[in-house]
């Protein structure tokens, strides 16, 4: 029976109904601000104890809001291990609400955010921007993706070669020109000095996941492409799988770790190990010989992590030799990092004119300074100030024409992990070299599908 | 209502009345919300576990079955991982906590009260730290330059590498320092229900110390423990923050449980579709866990 108690209780209940359901769209709604027109968030990695990075942005923050009274620059550092800084990127962009306006890419990544539809193409941009024509070419298509489309400004680029303590090697017998001709070279000084040196790091070369590109590109390529082996096939348009120089570059890396030539396995599986290294123990004057790249000094400077004036004085530096000497007789890879706006970014106009002033001249050439690259613009590596800048800046500067640049295309981040994979699981004895190689092929295959070529001669 | 099927041993149900429709109307708001909050992460879970998203190379992504269950049940990788989870949470908590907190309860009931406090107050304190904190004191401890090789070398005796050599020993041991308190407060409380009458009647009898604990003691609480093994095996089976800070799973996945290996295929490999079929996968592990307990419980009742 339907009284007014009932029809009371119905309407009591439809309130309550709707009370609640406010709540929840209330609830549903709130949390996030709204994007705010005249603020640039931007997003960049914070490399440990080292605030050359920040202290450039905020230098270029206050000039900009200065010269746009009104506007707001919000930096958003992640300070975070090698591993995480792309991962905790990533998710950022992945949703309008958290993502930044202007973030700061690895040229190893950039491809496989593109192809996960993170990024917007800055073509129409770079069309009204006249200072494009000063970037070199090769640098150029770091940030270009395979449709043809620009998607990034590079900021700057880097070699690796192989940095030694002068002081260390004198102790070892060994001269203040140190060159290795080869792998053996380099395994012979790091036996002289353990046998002669205690207490050293004889030959630091990087391997392991924990250390995420670090390992892959400082460790496992270095060597690599010092094989005549290499991890794609251009031609082709395919990974290689069961190349002969994979399987050494792995083999050099245990016969590093398991006679104690390196680092301990415990100490390369620590969590930005590399900072470490660069920041502690080589101004302790703890490891001799390190596979390095051209900014390590960038951590010495005034403003770097360890200020260390006497480096200059103590290091020496020279290229790292390919396998058995074999012409061009020195190998690099480079990389470098580009200035990209996320295609959820609520403000892409106002962070595409931040990093225009971020990548012209003046601010290029203060970055190339301070956080010791190489310049990728024409107007700044011809700047006087450049060269004159850190005695090293030269001789890293004439390894670009021999240097190597990493197969970044999609599936590069996974199949980089599994090097990683690999590296680690000879430093720690869990596979021998040609077992680790067998895995990676197996995993390569999984990730690149029919894009995969045996190697000849295997 | 429809005519009665005979024999099913129940009544059918009565429709429900208008009126108490009404009754639960109120609680539309908290149903929507849970939906809202809850189901619908729930449900994206579980259809995210049928596709192949990426977190990166790839846009879109689409419906792929049981490929990613597939793969995980032939992949050598899982079947580690799958087994360093059942030894860690046999090892940490349905043998360490559970016996040592247990034990830790027995010997305080007759302790005196000064050193039940003390305990308690150790205990507790392990309990109420961060995992994280917590991971980098056993970090500390064990590491290679830690206050463990400092103490043993000070002896005499050689230095030990567990963080390396035996990644998931040194993990388990501190889930065991970590969590021992919940077991022991749980049978601290269950002990104290225990009439002492039946323990004395017991004595009278002659029955043993031993054969009184076992005898009567802990059948007396063993709802308690059924109860509690199955919330520390929940607990420990999705321990993710003290591996990750004393080992991130290494080295070369020697302590990578489930959820380590689910967060490095979802996140570091990029494969969101994988690791969260890998999430799926402890989430049933925990639901068997579950039922044998239940199944257990059901059972010591009925035989009582």
């Amino acid at each position: 029976m339907l009284g007014t108690s009932a029809g009371q209780r119905w309407r009591r209940a439809g309130a309550l109904a709707a009370a609640g359901l406010m709540a929840v769209t209330l609830a549903a709604c709130g949390g996030g601000d709204e994007a705010d027109a005249s603020t640039v968030t931007v997003t960049f990695r914070q490399f440990g104890d080292d605030h050359v990075q920040e202290n450039f942005l905020k230098a270029a923050k206050a000039e900009f809001e200065q010269a746009r009274p009104g506007t707001t620059i919000d930096l958003q550092p992640i300070i975070a291990s090698n591993d995480d800084y792309p991962t905790k990127l990533q998710l950022q962009m992945r949703s309008p609400r958290t993502s930044p306006d202007l973030v700061y890419e690895d040229t190893f990544l950039i491809n496989s955010d593109i192809e996960a539809g993170y990024l917007r193409p800055l073509d129409d941009y770079i069309a009204a921007w006249p200072d494009w024509t000063n970037f070199e070419d090769t640098a150029k298509n770091a940030g270009r993706a395979l449709d043809g489309k620009t998607y990034g400004i590079p900021t700057g680029t880097d070699t690796r070669g192989v940095w030694f303590n002068k002081e260390i090697l004198a102790k070892a017998g060994l001269p203040a020109d140190w060159q290795p001709a080869n792998w053996n070279d380099l395994l012979t000084a790091a036996r002289t000095i353990k046998a002669t040196v205690p207490g050293v790091i004889p030959l630091s070369i990087y391997a392991g996941a924990t250390l995420g590109e670090a390992s892959s590109m400082q460790g496992f390529e270095m060597l690599l492409y010092g094989t005549g082996d290499t991890l794609y096939d251009h031609g082709a348009q395919k990974w290689v799988v069961g190349s002969q120089g994979f399987r050494d570059a792995l083999q050099f890396i245990q016969t590093v770790y398991s006679e104690g030539l390196g680092a301990t396995p415990q100490q390369v599986l620590t969590t930005d190990w590399n900072n470490t290294v660069g920041q502690e123990q080589i101004p302790q004057g703890k490891v001799a010989i390190a596979v390095e790249g051209s900014w390590l000094s960038n951590k010495w400077g005034e403003g770097g992590a360890n200020p260390w004036p006497q480096w200059s004085t103590v290091m020496g530096w020279t290229a790292m030799p390919t396998q058995n000497g074999q012409a061009p007789g020195k190998v690099s890879m480079s990389g470098g990092w580009t200035w990209a706006i996320p295609q959820n970014a609520d403000n892409p106009d106002l962070a595409w004119e931040f990093s225009k002033m971020l990548n012209d001249k003046a601010h290029q050439l203060k970055f190339a300074i301070d956080e010791v690259q190489i310049p990728v613009r024409k107007d700044v590596a011809a700047d006087p100030t450049y060269a004159a800048a850190n005695p090293s800046n030269e001789f890293f500067a004439s390894l670009v024409p021999i240097t190597t640049y990493r197969p970044a295309y999609a599936q590069y981040p996974r199949v980089s992990k599994e090097i990683q994979v690999a590296s680690e699981s000879v430093i720690t004895g869990n596979a021998d070299a040609a077992g680790a190689a067998q895995r990676y092929d197996d995993q390569v295959r999984a990730i690149a599908g029919d894009a995969v070529i045996v190697a000849s001669g295997s | 209502m429809s005519t009665l099927t005979a024999g099913t041993g129940r009544g059918a149900r009565r429709a429900p009345a208008p009126a108490s429709l009404l009754r639960g109307l109120p609680l539309a708001p908290a149903v929507v919300l849970l939906v809202l909050f809850l189901g619908y992460p729930v449900v994206y879970c579980i259809w995210t576990a049928f596709t192949d998203m990426k977190l990166t190379g790839a846009s879109g992504y689409e419906f792929v079955g049981f490929d990613n269950f597939t793969r995980a049940f032939t992949s050598a990788e899982f079947h580690q991982s799958a087994l360093l989870t059942v030894a860690f949470t046999v090892m940490s908590a349905i043998i360490g906590q559970n016996v040592l907190g247990m034990v830790l309860a027995l010997l305080m009931r007759s302790g005196h009260r000064v050193v039940r406090a003390i305990v308690s107050a150790i205990v507790i304190g392990a309990w109420v730290l961060p995992e994280v904190v917590a991971g980098y004191l056993w970090t500390a401890l064990l590491g290679d330059g830690g206050s463990l090789n400092g103490l043993l070398t000070a002896v005499g005796l050689p230095a030990q590498n567990w963080l390396f050599t035996a990644p998931i020993l040194a993990v388990s041991i501190a889930n065991i320092w970590r969590g021992t308190a919940f077991s022991m407060l749980v049978y601290s409380a269950a002990l104290s229900e225990v009439p002492k009458e039946i323990e004395e009647a017991a004595r009278v009898d002659g029955a043993g110390t031993w054969r009184r604990l076992f005898s009567v003691t802990l059948p007396m609480v063993r709802r308690s423990i059924a109860t509690n093994l199955m919330l520390i095996t929940l607990q420990t089976l999705s321990v993710f923050g003290l591996i990750w800070t004393m080992t991130r799973g290494g080295p070369s996945n020697q302590s990578a449980t489930l959820p380590i290996y689910a967060y490095q295929q979802a996140f570091q490999f990029g494969d969101l579709g994988y690791g969260t079929a890998l999430a799926l996968v402890l989430l049933l592990i925990g639901g068997v866990f579950s039922l044998v307990y239940l199944r257990a419980l059901r059972l010591g009742e009925s035989m009582s």
